[in-house]
């Protein structure tokens, strides 16, 4: 008698769908209560494809495969001091503002994808967002471990949990995902499944890994790879939902293109961190933010939405704004941080004149008119030993929360100021997308905790600036401030003593 | 309600954080220089608001935009000022609250002959 094994799509039905069941003791609608109240309307869940049929003890085998590879490489990284062949001292900023603002929200996104994979009423789809909440612990788990060997030797890299629920520019990523994890499960979909991990996924870590390789960062390279493979099932996740969505019932379309014009905004401004990084803080460069976005969103993002149009839906509301910005994101966050290092828990640093041409030759349009004249202003002001900070608080959105530097659509000499009166109270925006995204549910964004505020109403541990970087944890004098100067160019030096460290004059 | 929430009471639940009674009797006010973006953004300050606008111009704007080159060149009698996005001609010896700003007002100001090194 012969054994009849099961094929791979009878196995996965029988490991996946074959355990669901229909409830009679207990009504559907109370075992699944989260699904149903935004409005999405799903007729035939079993429509659901599930283009990866991955079972969990094949998941689990994967996962350990690739768990076994990445240790192997950390440990040899760390036992040939990798640390000490990266480009320069300061790349390690880079990393750091990966652990404080990237790290973290993998975590949320674990909860988030443990949320849904929880309510979604269809089998394939729970299965799928439960594999995707594990993947995300993982790839927190394995950044922290890879990352943990700079800490070793650089500063502002231990206090990294702390910092995310305290720092001022950590609450941009941090309120982000608090954003989407306090909506249904729906709309957490097309936020991180969709918008994120689909549409934009490959303007963050493409940078952030191509960064790594071209700055000598092989450990960090090496989780890039052990994580590939989940974000290719994490994108046809996000693909699958939006169609299925679309596919199921046309009172989904105003609803679903509501959340994608929202959080492509949204995941624009959050993206502003990136694109700062990609053109100040690697000291060598991969391509401008602007090559990237016309790479990655103007061109791959535009195919999507052609291919998406037969459902109705449109490109994201503002992505003309959204273009336009690319010009000029990277410069004024950069700024941001420059005479806010002192609140910093990583290092700034002026562009030298080499950087400086380089930027010059990436944005004709709009480097030598708006940014290199701010850079040779504070670089005469470094000179003369007035190294320019910003001795003030800064005015913050109340959607994006970060501060109000960018500027008016067609004018980058003049912030673009928003405001919006709800229930006799003022609220201000750094741009119409989030305005509008305020106005959809002011409820919610009125409950903002917004790091500024909190400070002046007494939150933060205190009303000085030690004060408050003692209540984050920041150790001052060493996470802070500029690189030249600090301990972590110190310890650079020690390992290059004969390198050429002397900065080029503006 | 316009919120898409599974509690139909769900602004019985808020807490709206950045009500003026939380600034200890103070307001938030933003004040802006135009056409000098080496500071970023529009600078953030709890004021009470029976301070004289004269004094927010001398003890608050004065001194947090010192560190510009044009800071010293600013003549403040000829000033432009703009409030919460109407252009006005503020009373300096009567209180912020006399001169119509309240909770998160927005005061910009423009420095006529005085543009920073290409605004910035």
């Amino acid at each position: 008698m012969t054994v009849k094994k099961l094929g791979l799509r009878q196995r996965y039905e029988h490991m996946t769908r074959g355990l669901d069941w229909e409830t009679t003791y207990q009504k559907m609608d109370d075992v699944f209560p989260y699904d149903s109240f935004e409005g999405i309307k799903i007729k035939d869940w079993s429509a659901w494809e599930d283009p990866f049929r991955l079972t969990m003890d094949t998941y689990w085998k994967f996962q350990a495969e690739k768990e076994r590879k990445l240790y192997a490489v950390l440990d040899a990284f760390a036992q040939n001091n990798g640390q000490t062949n990266l480009s320069d001292g300061r790349y390690v900023n880079v990393v750091k503002l990966f652990l404080t603002g990237i790290s973290p929200e993998e975590y949320q996104a674990h909860r988030g994808f443990a949320f849904t994979g929880r309510h979604l009423r269809g089998a394939g789809a729970r299965v799928a967002a439960q594999m995707q909440s594990l993947d995300e612990l993982r790839h927190l788990q394995t950044q922290v471990h890879t990352i943990s060997h700079y800490n070793k030797f650089f500063d502002g890299i231990s206090e990294f949990p702390h910092m995310h629920d305290r720092v001022w520019y950590l609450s941009v990523p941090k309120s982000f995902f608090d954003d989407a994890r306090s909506a249904g499960p729906f709309e957490f979909m097309i936020a991180i499944g969709f918008a994120f991990e689909y549409l934009l996924t490959n303007l963050l870590f493409v940078p952030f890994m191509s960064g790594a390789a071209y700055n000598g960062d092989m450990s960090t390279v090496t989780f890039g790879f052990s994580a590939q493979s989940d974000e290719s099932r994490h994108m046809t996740l996000g693909i699958e939902v939006i169609k299925f969505l679309l596919e199921q019932h046309p009172d989904n379309l105003p609803i679903v293109q509501k959340w994608v014009d929202k959080w492509f905004w949204r995941g624009h401004r959050l993206l502003g961190l990136v694109a700062m990084m990609m053109d100040y803080m690697l000291p060598k460069k991969v391509m401008s933010w602007k090559e990237a976005w016309d790479i990655y969103f103007v061109e791959a993002g535009g195919s999507l939405f052609q291919d998406l149009e037969r459902y109705g839906l449109k490109m994201p509301k503002y992505a003309d704004i959204a273009t336009e910005e690319a010009e000029h994101i990277s410069h004024q966050n950069w700024a941001v941080f420059y005479q806010y290092t002192h609140a910093a828990a990583f290092h700034t640093w002026m562009p030298d004149k080499e950087h400086l041409d380089w930027l010059s030759a990436k944005y004709p349009n709009t480097f030598d008119k708006y940014y290199r004249p701010r850079w040779e202003l504070w670089a005469e002001m470094e000179k003369e030993g007035k190294r320019f900070y910003n001795m003030a608080l800064p005015q913050l959105c109340q959607t994006c929360q970060i501060p109000m530097a960018y500027t008016e659509p067609g004018n980058p000499a003049a912030i673009c100021f928003r405001a919006t009166q709800f229930q006799g109270e003022t609220y201000h925006f750094c741009s119409d997308g989030c305005k509008d995204i305020f106005d959809g549910e002011p409820e919610k964004y009125v409950q903002a905790w917004m790091p500024v505020q909190q400070i002046f109403q007494g939150n933060c541990g205190g009303a000085t600036v030690p004060d408050v970087l003692a209540w984050y944890n920041m150790n001052a004098g060493a996470d802070n401030m500029d690189y030249t100067g600090s301990p972590d160019e110190k310890i650079w030096k020690e390992w290059h003593p004969d390198a050429d460290v002397a900065r080029k004059a503006v | 309600m316009t919120v898409t929430a599974i509690t139909p009471d769900y602004v019985k639940h808020i807490e709206i954080r950045d009500i003026q009674q939380n600034f200890h009797g103070n307001i938030l006010v933003y004040v802006h220089w135009e056409e000098h973006l080496s500071f970023c953004a529009a600078l953030a300050f709890p004021l009470p608001p029976a301070m004289p606008f004269g004094a927010l111009v001398s003890d608050v704007i004065a001194p947090h935009y010192a560190a510009h080159p044009d800071a010293a060149k600013v003549d403040w009698a000829v000033v432009n000022w703009m409030i919460d996005g109407k252009m006005a001609a503020p009373d300096f010896g009567k209180s912020l609250a006399e001169n119509g700003m309240h909770h998160k007002s927005l005061v910009r100001f423009w420095t006529p002959g005085l543009t920073g090194r290409a605004a910035s």
